[in-house]
């Protein structure tokens, strides 16, 4: 009787153990539920929802207005850097060798300095390299919101190849949120074919890509060399080979692509865009995990809010937070070694121009002196390698900065192939061997 | 002695002999510690001094222990890792068979950085929107890398 009794206790006993187990267990489980359910709420409070194709900032700005109050201004002129900065000015007439080293090609005819984002549109509609030349849609694709939906409704050759003037009226808005942004998620995300294309290309797969590579990647869309290919003048990057100058100029060769045919030289030249993403991917800070965003649009604190500074411009102007994030070191001391590197590339690049300056010289001589097109090719092969890395520095927009060792490197090969055109260039002109002419003074400052 | 008697006798001496000596040596290497929150049981391995002494003199010594920013803050997911991670600890710090400077594993440093949005989610939620947010870990170390034991360890 008694084990009976106590038996049903124990029974009784681990019931209820195991029901209050359970119980906690439930509990647990509605307050992981509640926990999921709320962090699926975004914090911003959405005032509107952003339509899929909505492209103007303005709306996006309405649910998050600190990004967009910062984006808007890029809309200021913060003054000049020592190398750059966002105040428009006639680079053609504070480097007047870039006349000389264009010469037939748009950009000898119109070259200013670059300002903010705010301006992409409005400053490609303006220059006289859109105005006076016959340019093709595809300079659209980098410098107008409306791009990917003109691609989508025009088609990828189609929207390249229709001409710039007929789709001026089209084109209305310059960066925008949606470049880069998925108006549902705010997810960073790719929207210019050419990129996809050269990245596809080179086997990397984009939809693997890490939100710190993202961070690089969005920008990469357009601040690269870029050229357009056959009669649909089709916008591509020449990837095929790798991003390094060496890589470039290969891809070039292997297509016989040439830009334009030097004014005074005959020969066949390349110009180089605003390589950033090629130049700044071989850098040290890229190898360590920086991305464009880390320097471009730091994290600022906003109240008691994080957030991506919106306001892409010159880390000089931004040292706190651009630089001394990592760097713990007095700003003064940041910017000279910035400085320092910028002026001793400068001093390389105007060695290479004072180069190029010679070359170009002697070709003229010699072509005046009745030299063919078989005997002038050697040297004018030389004077376009010589230019297009000259011209890879001088229109990347750090002064050496992004890549010191990369540049100096291209540099140093510019003016060792601008000698070598220029001696090759000599050897055509009449006269003893023992006397060549004299060397012409460059304006390469 | 009665024979019978000889082996049951042998065994429980044997069992109290290894109870008692094991629970000695728990006891000696403050094993219950392991069990609560106290960040100077994290460094009874004194190769822990460094991590120790300069979470000391960090940001947040007033605002987080060891265990507040290195484990999980669930109950199951707490005590998980501590369980994996004294078993690795234990093997490795007998062994000796560590590599120096000690370096975090991933499932680890993943804990450790969710950690730091879990408290400061209110400030970072804008910069983690997305999906790629989720999927990644996020990076606040490679900046703030002096919060915790001012970029020591």
């Amino acid at each position: 009787m008694n084990t009976n009794h106590s038996g049903r206790v124990g029974l009784w006993a681990l019931v209820t153990v195991a029901f209050l187990l359970a119980g906690v267990g439930i509990g647990m489980l509605l307050t992981n539920i509640q926990e999921r359910k709320s962090e699926g709420l975004m914090s911003p409070s959405l005032v509107q929802e952003i339509p899929a194709g909505e492209l103007d900032p303005e709306v996006w700005g309405r649910n998050f207005p600190r990004q967009y109050g910062r984006f808007s201004m890029t809309e200021t002129d913060y003054g000049r850097t020592r190398f750059g900065g966002s105040t428009p000015f006639d680079k053609l007439e504070a480097k007047p060798f870039l006349r000389k080293a264009w010469a037939g090609y748009a950009f000898s005819v119109d070259y200013n300095e670059e300002r903010g984002h705010f301006y992409a549109l409005e400053d490609q509609k303006r220059t006289r390299r859109t105005t006076e030349f016959n340019q093709p849609g595809a300079c659209a694709n980098c410098h107008a919101a409306e791009a990917p939906l003109l691609i989508q409704e025009l088609g990828w050759e189609a929207f390249n190849s229709t001409p710039y003037d007929s789709l001026r009226d089209r084109l209305h808005l310059g960066s925008s949120c949606a470049d880069c942004h998925d108006p549902a998620t705010m997810d960073l995300r790719i929207t210019r074919p050419a990129f996809m294309n050269a990245m596809e290309q080179r086997g990397i797969d984009l939809s693997k890509a890490t939100r710190q590579e993202m961070r690089t990647y969005v920008c990469a869309q357009c601040h690269v060399e870029y050229y357009f290919l056959g009669p649909d003048k089709v916008l591509t990057f020449p990837w095929s080979r790798g991003t390094v100058i060496d890589s470039i100029e290969k891809h070039y060769d292997q297509y016989g692509f040439n830009d334009w045919t030097h004014a005074e030289t005959g020969g066949g030249m390349l110009k180089m865009q605003h390589p950033e993403f090629e130049t700044f991917t071989s850098s040290v800070h890229y190898a360590s995990g920086v991305a464009c965003a880390d320097c471009h649009m730091p994290y600022t604190r906003e109240g008691g809010v994080k957030i991506s500074d919106h306001w892409v411009r010159s880390p000089l102007t931004n040292v706190n937070n651009s630089c001394q994030t990592c760097h713990k070191i007095p700003e003064r001391d940041l910017i000279d070694r910035v400085e320092g590197i910028q002026i001793k590339t400068k001093e390389m690049l105007s060695l290479a121009e004072a180069a190029i300056s010679d070359a170009i010289d002697a070709i003229v001589a010699a072509r005046a002196a009745g030299a063919s097109d078989e005997a002038l090719a050697e040297a004018r092969r030389l004077h376009r390698s010589s230019q297009m890395r000259w011209d890879f520095v001088d229109a990347e927009n750090s002064m050496g900065f992004h890549s010191p060792q990369e540049a100096a490197r291209i540099l140093t090969h510019s003016v060792d192939l601008a000698r070598q055109a220029q001696m090759a260039a000599w050897k055509l002109l009449p006269g003893p061997a023992s006397s060549p002419p004299t060397r012409t003074t460059s304006p390469g400052r | 002695m009665n024979q019978s008697r000889l082996p049951p006798l042998l065994a429980f001496a044997s069992l109290g002999l290894v109870a008692g000596l094991g629970g000695f040596t728990v006891s000696h290497a403050k094993g219950f510690s392991y069990f609560k929150d106290d960040p100077a049981a994290c460094v009874n391995c004194h190769v822990m001094k460094d991590q120790y002494e300069s979470w000391q003199h960090s940001s947040h010594r007033e605002w987080a222990t060891c265990n507040e920013c290195h484990m999980p803050h669930d109950l199951v997911g707490k005590y998980t890792r501590k369980a994996i991670n004294g078993w690795n600890h234990s093997v490795k710090f007998t062994s000796g068979s560590f590599p120096e400077p000690i370096m975090i594993q991933r499932r680890n440093k993943e804990v450790a950085l969710e950690n730091c949005v879990s408290c400061h989610q209110t400030m970072v939620n804008d910069v983690l929107l997305g999906h790629r947010a989720e999927r990644d870990e996020v990076r606040c170390t490679d900046c703030h890398g002096n919060v915790g034991h001012l970029g020591v360890g």
